[in-house]
């Protein structure tokens, strides 16, 4: 792959057929929020359950974008998004709750019987200050672990490893009661955001509009880092790190760079999550998420940008009629998806349909 | 008590009219549960061997051995029979009845039984009897009259590491209570020594627990290092493998209560060839099915055997249900060794540790000194040059699988004797057994062994002092600093190859 399928394939179709699509697909995401504001029993409206549905699955597809410049482009399979997603979710939760709970505390914490809130919670309801920590906490984090992670070069198998363990640590750590962010039920009952109402129709078309716009904006700047020398370096380093050094670059930077730009967006994602969804609980965290965020790029194909937002919606449409229909079977179907896109499909569904492209 | 006396006593009831005890018994159960207890105190300070019958009827819910009508006791009246049967068996033949009822009278012994026991504690002879009923007559004699012997009964309980001693002897330091300031003074000095005794005994069994569990990582590890040594791919279906030991643990044990209910008391030996090779029959179809496939791309094969283990679990589920099934000790796993007064050594827990050895040193002596082990090991150290020299590197991998697979089916087996067997089982283990093969190093059976025993102790010495959350998150963050310093773990193989 000498450069990113996005760009060939770009090339092969021509510019125009693409940019078709792409605007084709635009124009629905945009209409959908639109038509949600149609009164009700009108032909065209759509229901409250379809819009959040589909912008949960746009939020879940920004954290695939962002696991894809990490796995697809550098290499680092990371199974721990989960966790960052959830510290942004957290962090806009908090908000949030401080918003629902008025001058009081959190509904929870008057359970515990707590009599103020917690140092970490300070500032929290200003909502500058919680955008800031939806940035932050997943940033910093990443900051921290990649800084020693890449330290000591740990790559390949390790580096899955000990994201995982990350995670995992972090679900525990939410669990907790102690901790503060509301132990197993996590944060929910939100009533509004900046004032407004965030089960009204247009609160939430809004939102799904922000979510659209993160996601477009996210695709625009993964597909100028792949085209720029950065990418190239980055692609380097994925196929072979010991002749990149030996050709005089340093690897830690750009590897650390982009694991916390990744860390930031799915932070992002996770903070537009919350509010649409209404819940965040420390099960978001669980191994099982982020490895299925895994399967999602691997699907749509790695390093290919457009891939894994094709994934997320693949997997997750399927996942919402599954669990409807044979509750039973949606494991042994993710299980089967998980070993046959390895097996057979290495390089997802646009690697598919690339090759179609060329006979 | 001379043995004379009590065969006297004894054949003296047997020559009583047995309708004397039956009214005793009638008395009793139409007797209202106030008087009950005031009766059962009686018996507790006067004990007569012809109502020990009575009393172990009354423990069980009956008014007499022949008599099956039910009788309802609530709590307090359940522990003073209790204490009236300890009392009662006080007077048996049999050293070790004596012992336990002593035992018993420490914790439930009533003041109006001091004297009794101190005309036992005068006549016993076996040594063990001796010492334990001095402490139950000790516990008493904290509320005698005069301080001499409330002084003399604190120094003994000093001597004691039991957690019963701890409340009492803190109950003492009031003087609200104890009037007597040398009696407080030595109350202290007691209890000191008593929180000493039992910050051992606690500290111990925190070690023992670690000890258990790093056996338990260490069976779940091993084969996980050595597959991974040997291709370089994690298995993450390989927590599943320890799922299946337990589960077909369940199925011998059913199997074993239908057709031959006479050896029940031995499935768990039945079930570990069993359980390896079933494990060892779905590792080898793995390898043989998917993984093959994927040499080289270590991260996809992370991916397809995370798949393989969905499909295990929610099969298991579908088969079992999702519930927790029963596995049931037999009666040589259960009880245990009572080392310290508040520290009992549970047998299920030692025989793992010891069985989980053994299949280390088994293990060892396969890598060691067979032919396949020196084929495994010369694939782990160079694949393509053992492949030149003839080595058969593809059943090789297979066999090793098997092997590794099998050994955490042998784990499973041992993990149904201590914990729950549910469908989840596996994903319970299966980071910390990572941890194990990240902290030990590949196809290192040193490093696994140290590391296995490491986190496990590890894990269960921070668990009381900062909570489990919090040790778990401490051992992850040591583990990262850990491998600053050594990126390939603690006994690194010394090779030049790089990738």
């Amino acid at each position: 792959m000498n450069q990113p399928l996005l760009v060939t394939a770009t090339q092969k179709a021509g510019p125009k057929l693409s940019l078709a699509i792409g605007a084709v697909v635009l124009l629905v995401l945009v209409a959908l929020p639109l038509l949600s504001l149609l009164p009700d029993g009108h032909a065209l409206q759509v229901s409250a359950y379809t819009l959040t549905l589909v912008g949960k699955i746009l939020c879940y597809a920004i954290v695939a974008l962002a696991l894809d410049l990490v796995w697809g482009y550098a290499g680092l399979l990371s199974l721990g998004h989960g966790l960052f997603f959830a510290l942004g979710g957290y962090a806009m939760g908090m908000y949030l709750m401080r918003e629902a709970a008025g001058d009081g505390l959190p509904a929870f914490m008057s359970f515990l019987s707590w009599s103020e809130l917690p140092w970490y919670w300070a500032g929290t309801q200003h909502f500058a200050w919680a955008m800031c920590l939806v940035v932050l906490a997943p940033g910093l984090l990443a900051l921290v672990f990649g800084y020693f992670a890449f330290r000591s070069r740990i790559k390949g198998v390790y580096f899955s490893i000990m994201t995982q363990a990350l995670t995992f640590a972090g679900m525990l750590l939410f669990f907790r009661n102690e901790t503060g962010f509301g132990g197993n039920n996590g944060f929910t009952n939100f009533r509004t955001l900046l004032g407004f109402d965030i089960t009204a129709q247009g609160t939430r078309a809004v939102l799904f509009l922000l979510t659209v716009a993160l996601l477009v904006a996210s695709l625009y700047l993964g597909w100028r880092l792949a085209r720029s020398k950065f990418g190239r370096v980055l692609t380097a380093l994925r196929d072979a790190e010991n002749r990149l050094m030996f050709c005089g670059y340093d690897p830690r930077g750009f590897k650390l760079f982009i694991w916390v730009l990744s860390a930031v967006l799915c932070g992002l994602a996770g903070a537009l999550y919350v509010p649409q969804v209404g819940i965040i609980n420390p099960s978001e965290m669980s191994p099982t998420n982020s490895i299925e965020a895994a399967v999602w790029v691997a699907l749509g194909g790695r390093g290919t940008l457009i891939g894994p937002l094709l994934g997320a919606g693949l997997v997750n449409g399927m996942k919402s009629w599954f669990t409807v229909a044979f509750p039973e079977f949606w494991l042994f179907f993710l299980g089967a998806l998980f070993i046959l896109v390895t097996l057979y499909l290495p390089k997802g569904v646009v690697g598919l349909l690339k090759k179609r492209g060329e006979q | 008590m001379p043995k004379a006396l009590y065969r006297l006593l004894l054949s003296l009831c047997l020559l009583l009219p047995l309708a004397a005890h039956a009214s005793e018994a009638e008395y009793f159960a139409a007797a209202k549960p106030n008087d009950q207890a005031r009766l059962l105190q009686e018996w507790a300070a006067q004990p007569d061997p012809a109502r020990l019958a009575l009393l172990t009827s009354l423990q069980q819910g009956r008014i007499s051995p022949d008599d099956n009508r039910k009788l309802r006791l609530n709590n307090r009246l359940r522990g003073l029979v209790d204490n009236a049967l300890a009392s009662h068996q006080l007077l048996s033949g049999d050293p070790a009845t004596r012992l336990q009822a002593a035992q018993q009278l420490q914790k439930t012994a009533q003041p109006a039984q001091v004297a009794f026991l101190d005309r036992q504690y005068a006549t016993e002879k076996d040594d063990s009897v001796h010492a334990a009923l001095g402490l139950a007559l000790a516990n008493l004699q904290l509320a005698a009259a005069e301080p001499s012997v409330r002084l003399a009964a604190v120094r003994l309980l000093g001597e004691t590491g039991d957690p019963m001693a701890r409340t009492r002897l803190e109950a003492l330091l009031d003087p609200a209570v104890e009037s007597d300031a040398g009696v407080r003074t030595a109350a202290e000095t007691s209890l000191a020594q008593v929180k000493r005794k039992l910050l051992v005994g606690e500290i111990l069994g925190q070690a023992f627990s670690g000890l258990s569990l790093g056996s338990i990582l260490l069976l779940a590890a091993l084969g996980l290092a050595i597959t991974f040594g040997l291709l370089g791919v994690i298995n993450m279906a390989h927590g599943e493998m320890l799922m299946l030991g337990a589960y077909t643990t369940y199925v011998v044990q059913i199997m074993v209560q239908r057709y031959a209910p006479g050896a029940l008391e031995f499935y768990p030996l039945l079930a570990l060839p069993v359980a390896f090779a079933v494990s060892a029959g779905v590792g080898m179809a793995l390898e043989r099915t998917v993984i093959r496939h994927l040499y080289g791309r270590p991260l996809e094969t992370l991916l397809a055997t995370w798949g393989i283990s969905l499909i295990l679990i929610q099969a298991i589920r579908l088969v079992f249900g999702a519930q927790n099934v029963e596995v049931a000790n037999p009666a040589w796993l259960s009880g245990g060794i009572q080392v310290l007064p508040n520290l009992v050594l549970p047998w299920s827990r030692i025989v793992i540790i010891g069985f989980a050895l053994f299949v280390v040193l088994l293990t060892w002596l396969l890598l060691n000194r067979t032919r396949l082990g020196l084929n495994v090991r010369a694939v782990t150290q160079n694949r393509n040059m053992a492949a030149c020299c003839g080595v058969p590197t593809g059943r090789v991998d297979m066999l090793a699988f098997g092997l590794g697979s099998g050994i955490a089916g042998l784990g499973g087996v041992a993990l149904s004797q201590i914990g729950n067997v549910g469908p989840d089982l596996g994903q319970s283990y299966i980071i910390d057994s990572f941890l194990v093969v990240v902290l030990g190093g590949v196809g290192q059976l040193a490093g696994s062994l140290w590391a296995a025993f490491g986190l496990g102790i590890a894990n269960k010495l921070l668990e009381p002092q900062i909570g489990a959350v919090l040790g778990k998150i401490l051992i992850l963050a040591l583990i990262i600093l850990f491998i600053q310093k050594r990126p390939q773990g603690l006994f690194a193989l010394k090779g030049r190859v790089i990738d």
